[in-house]
């Protein structure tokens, strides 16, 4: 389908690119910026007036739950939910059931993805059977039936001999690897950050550095394997600086922090608010500020760290509640509010969510190069609106911003230049 | 970003259960923690538990005040001595009392806590008294009963034992009469200990102004500074000048899990010896809220000697309970 795109703002970091254009679509791909190809005819016109386009985003972590856990969500629900709020891809970590560690489930991802027809699903094969932390995955089988990367995440329960070999052996079939940067002794029973909140709730804390002895030892590892590691969910300070001097050193060793991160802090946990549990946890203000620092640096890329779980999840006491929250709806707004705050730039923006994680997977995508998938979603930026079940489309409700007005809103989504979203 | 509710990213959200704990007019609406009472309500339980005190000496032990109450002691954890002492307490109170034991009842895994308080509620309970070993259970319990219900923390997790610090509290006004000049240690394992934190916010609130906590790094909070206390890790120096000396219990599971190496070396370095009782003042009181490990927390001796007030912390206990069951259900009555 021909589709014309008027009158927009263009926002391109990739290409440096920040002006209004026409955007003509042809073919899946986009054909032409700015100059209308001889010959197109438009079968479908947008008009942008006002509203801004940028490549679509592309989230390098989000568990869809689906196949093992379709009461909590499924991949239909989620990918529906991802092209509302401008994800064109999603990242699924391996924690399925059973778990994604062999080419049919992989496949039964990508098929349940393809039938839903939202956004591109993009699985993580899991880096050992039964993400157990024991056996090594067959990665070379995982790779050709279509895994973008192997990943241990969400846990990191896996021991540096066999995270070692894991690294070599990934290296071997050039696979990266997505690793939380966790050492799951030191966090232990750990639900919130160890500091102020953990003292005085009595909460099992987990400390920095659960996350910074794990960060250590994987730049040591990566130095030595040459494995290429990706690292998602960075939440402390610290763990941005020893990431600023590994790639300042040349380590090839990427990461993310989730937005939420930049926004909360482990005194959000109040009277022990489940909808703050989190993992990693929220830290202290100055951790908050330096997650930001290292995203305006563009030491880290921004991902949305998506667990969405059925109310039942959320209901009990504090430590015996499931971590995690449904996020990706959010992920847009908290960044336009940063923006607005004149703490990120736009270019920040989409170079954290599309361009970044693009490159890190590599992707066609993330940008709007002449000749590059029509992966594009339309915002209107100063739009609010209010979270509730109305307006939400994740089947998890687990949002600490339940009822909050949000301002920017996506209005249009492409994915492979077919409108998958468009209000 | 314009909201109609306080956007969670700038929020900035100190811990504040008197929202949950208190009613409009400010009287006890549950009881869940010591944190954000203020030091008017925690004299009042006092004065309350003072009034009830004789009532364990009359020869018909019991007085009307919760006649036609149920109260049911819902304890997901196991302990006999402090359920037997809220039973007692509600007893004496005139209420009828049911006492659940969910740690041992076969329901435990199949049920949750929200389908358990929906059945209790549905036979007309007035007040649950909660034991459970995650810290938050009281308050989420709290946050998911209908409004004529009350609910009364009998220890959550590492979080908080408010009746117990409020007992200990009253016990050391019996004895020192006035808070204002006191140094006050507690010794023992602060990290995982409800009781520690209850009563560092208690004596906070009273108006201590000298709190140390006296522990291996291995079983003090982070923060310990942010509770307002001080931190020693030397018993000598935490026991200098003190008045009140209060021993918390050390759970044996400790041991196995890399906090301590033995129970030897713990009462070499924090057991409490009459030798080491003389580094405090002279009139030193000491107190435990049991049950006490001889030979691992503090010596016989010390336990049953002259500065020891452990037995009358057992009988203040019935007391300080019935203060709040009384003080918590009075909402009610008011409320309608």
């Amino acid at each position: 389908m021909n589709i014309l795109i008027k009158n927009g703002r263009v926002i391109d970091p990739a290409n440096g690119y920040d002006g209004v254009q026409d955007v003509f679509i042809a073919n899946g791909k986009i054909e032409s910026l700015g100059t209308e190809p001889a010959g197109f005819k438009a079968e479908l016109t947008i008009d942008a007036s006002d509203q801004w386009i940028m490549p679509g985003f592309v989230d390098l972590s989000a568990s869809l739950r689906e196949p093992g856990y379709e009461h909590k969500a499924t991949i239909a629900s989620e990918s529906k939910a991802a092209v509302s709020a401008g994800y064109t891809a999603v990242c699924c970590l391996p924690d399925t059931t059973p778990v994604l560690d062999t080419p049919s489930v992989a496949q039964l991802i990508l098929d349940k993805a393809e039938e839903a027809g939202y956004a591109k699903v993009l699985p993580f094969g899991a880096l050992t059977m039964g993400l157990e932390g024991h056996t090594l995955s067959e990665m070379f089988a995982l790779k050709k039936a279509g895994c973008v990367a192997v990943s241990q995440a969400p846990k990191n329960n896996i021991n540096s001999q066999v995270l070692r070999r894991a690294l070599q052996y990934a290296k071997t079939h050039d696979l990266l690897v997505v690793l939380k940067p966790e050492d799951v002794l030191i966090k232990d029973r750990g639900c919130v950050h160890e500091g102020a909140i953990s003292s005085r709730l009595g909460l099992a804390g987990i400390p920095v550095a659960a996350e910074t002895a794990a960060i250590a030892q994987l730049i040591e590892l990566v130095e030595e394997t040459g494995a290429r590691v990706h690292l998602t969910g960075i939440s402390s300070a610290k763990a941005v600086s020893m990431l600023a001097r590994a790639q300042f050193a040349n380590i090839a060793m990427t990461a993310d922090v989730h937005a939420h991160q930049l926004h909360l802090t482990e005194l959000d946990v109040g009277t022990f608010d489940a909808n703050y549990h989190v993992s990693p946890p929220l830290r202290s203000a100055s951790d908050r500020d330096a997650l930001l620092a290292g995203v305006v640096e563009g030491i880290l890329n921004v991902s949305s760290g998506h667990q969405p779980h059925e109310a039942e999840a959320k209901q009990a006491p504090f430590p015996s509640t499931e971590p995690g929250i449904s996020s990706l709806e959010t992920v847009l707004p908290l960044m336009l509010k940063l923006v607005d705050e004149k703490l990120l730039s736009l270019s920040q923006l989409v170079s954290s969510l599309a361009h970044g994680p693009s490159e890190i997977l590599g992707l066609e995508t993330g940008c709007l190069s002449v000749g590059a998938p029509a992966d594009i979603c339309i915002v209107k930026a100063k739009e609010t609106w209010q979270i509730d079940e109305k307006n939400w489309l994740s089947r998890g409700m687990n949002t600490p911003y339940l009822g909050h007005q949000m301002k920017g809103r996506v209005t249009y989504t492409l994915v492979n230049g077919r409108l998958v979203f468009g209000k | 970003m314009s909201s109609s509710k306080q956007p969670a990213s700038t929020s900035f959200k100190a811990p504040d259960s008197s929202r949950l704990q208190l009613d409009e007019q400010g009287g006890l609406r549950h009881f869940l923690t010591i944190e954000s009472l203020s030091k008017d309500i925690l004299t009042e339980i006092m004065d309350v538990a003072e009034s009830f005190s004789s009532v364990g000496h009359q020869a018909v032990k019991k007085v009307p005040v919760l006649r036609g109450k149920t109260i049911v002691n819902l304890f997901f954890e196991n302990s006999t001595r402090t359920r037997t002492t809220f039973d007692l307490a509600a007893k004496r109170l005139s209420a009828d009392v049911i006492n659940l034991n969910i740690a041992t009842s076969a329901t435990s895994k199949g049920e949750s806590i929200l389908d358990t308080i929906r059945n209790l509620e549905a036979m007309h309970a007035d007040m649950f008294v909660v034991r459970h070993a995650d810290s938050g259970a009281a308050h989420f319990i709290a946050n998911n009963v209908e409004p004529h219900v009350s609910v009364i923390n009998a220890g959550d997790g590492s979080h908080a034992h408010p009746t117990q610090a409020m007992l200990d509290m009253f016990t050391i006004r019996q004895v020192k009469k006035d808070f204002s000049n006191l140094n006050v240690a507690i010794i023992g394992d602060i990290l995982h200990s409800r009781v520690a934190r209850s009563q560092i916010q208690a004596l906070n609130t009273l108006g201590v102004k000298d709190i140390r906590v006296i522990a291996p790094r291995t079983l003090l909070p982070s923060d310990i500074g942010s509770l307002g206390a001080h931190a020693y890790g030397d018993l000598r120096q935490g026991l200098d000048n003190v008045d009140v000396i209060i021993m918390l219990r050390l759970q044996r599971e400790r041991m196995g899990s890399a906090l301590l190496p033995s129970e030897h070396e713990y009462f070499e370095c924090f057991g409490l010896t009459e030798e080491k009782l003389a580094y405090a003042k002279p009139d030193v009181t000491v107190m435990h809220p049991g049950p006490i490990n001889r030979g691992v927390e503090m010596d016989a001796a010390v336990a049953d000697g002259a500065h020891s007030v452990i037995l009358q912390q057992v009988t203040n206990g019935i007391a300080v309970r019935m203060a709040v069951m009384t003080l918590t259900l009075g909402h009610s009555r008011v409320a309608g």
